[in-house]
């Protein structure tokens, strides 16, 4: 037998929580709109960090999450960066 | 052997559950990471294509879906709050708000796919073995990543459904509410993947 209680987000906090995520929302559909070049898909992306962050955070409950749960999270996202890196430097520098 | 205790009790192990269903999340983000990876090294090759390619999609329905999305995404998890708080009603509200917001979703995506379908845009039709390469490789890339998502909302609705009839008839409580935790876990992986694929596939022109 193995019961836990998980920590209770509030509604407050969830409630703000999607009012900023609408608003990167609607800075990300904004800036694309410009030609900025390269700078715009990395202006998505870096948006979408962002977004996936408070996801993660708030929504999936990591901030108050068990220490290794939050590590198997930030191993497998480390991971997943090394592998488009590598795949990147292997394309350019071909 | 010494009897411990008369209550039986039902073998239980909420902190392993919510381990399997992280593990089984990494396994789904490994998935789509491998996808997006396919597309970034085409999009490397093939820039201008995806360019001219993503400006067929339409964004207005794509935006929409993101917001239907986040907007799931905060129900889903404002109904465990409920149900840590022991207002079930609220619980099967919420809950009843986040399928509801998954039905919009998979409306909205009919009726974009459906356009692509009758422009006679759908894998292995007759105009898209005449695309070029570059255009090509995109049209597969949104179907396949873009369908595949859209399986996960299937799958996330299906999951939440059984949670809400649980919780109706009592299963899932403020005592036992695994389900519904691990189900919400799910419904935010498949926010969190769209929060990837919308700007790759409809913004980035």
């Amino acid at each position: 037998m193995n019961v836990i209680a998980s920590h209770v987000t509030s509604y407050k906090t969830l409630g703000y929580v999607l009012i900023l995520l609408l608003v990167f929302t609607t800075i990300t559909i904004n800036v694309t709109s410009y030609n900025l070049k390269a700078w715009n898909v990395a202006i998505a992306l870096a948006i979408a960090g962002i977004k996936g962050y408070f996801v993660l955070t708030y929504f999936m409950h990591l901030k108050y999450e068990n220490r290794i749960i939050r590590a198997f999270v930030l191993v497998v996202f480390s991971l997943f960066i090394a592998i488009f890196a590598i795949t990147f430097i292997d394309y350019l520098y071909r | 052997m010494e009897e411990k205790s008369l209550h039986h009790e039902e073998p239980r192990d909420d902190f392993g559950a919510k381990m399997g269903m992280w593990l089984f999340i990494f396994t789904e983000l490994l998935l789509f990471a491998g996808l997006f990876l396919v597309y970034s090294v085409y999009r490397f090759q093939y820039p201008t294509f995806f360019h001219q390619a993503a400006l067929e999609l339409n964004v207005t329905i794509g935006s929409l879906n993101t917001v239907v999305l986040l907007i799931s995404s905060m129900t889903v998890a404002m109904s465990l709050t409920a149900m840590q708080k022991n207002n079930r009603k609220l619980a099967l509200t919420l809950l009843f708000i986040t399928v509801l917001c998954a039905l919009i979703f998979l409306f909205n995506k009919y009726i974009e796919w459906g356009t692509k379908f009758e422009e006679g845009l759908y894998p292995g039709s007759p105009l898209m073995l005449k695309l070029e390469r570059g255009h090509l490789l995109f049209f597969s890339l949104y179907f396949f990543m873009t369908g595949l998502h859209a399986l996960h909302i299937i799958i996330g609705m299906v999951i939440l459904l059984i949670a809400w009839f649980k919780i109706k008839k009592g299963t899932v409580n403020t005592g036992k509410y695994m389900l519904l935790e691990n189900g919400a876990l799910y419904w935010h992986l498949v926010d969190l993947i769209w929060i990837f694929l919308f700007p790759l596939f409809y913004l980035i022109t």
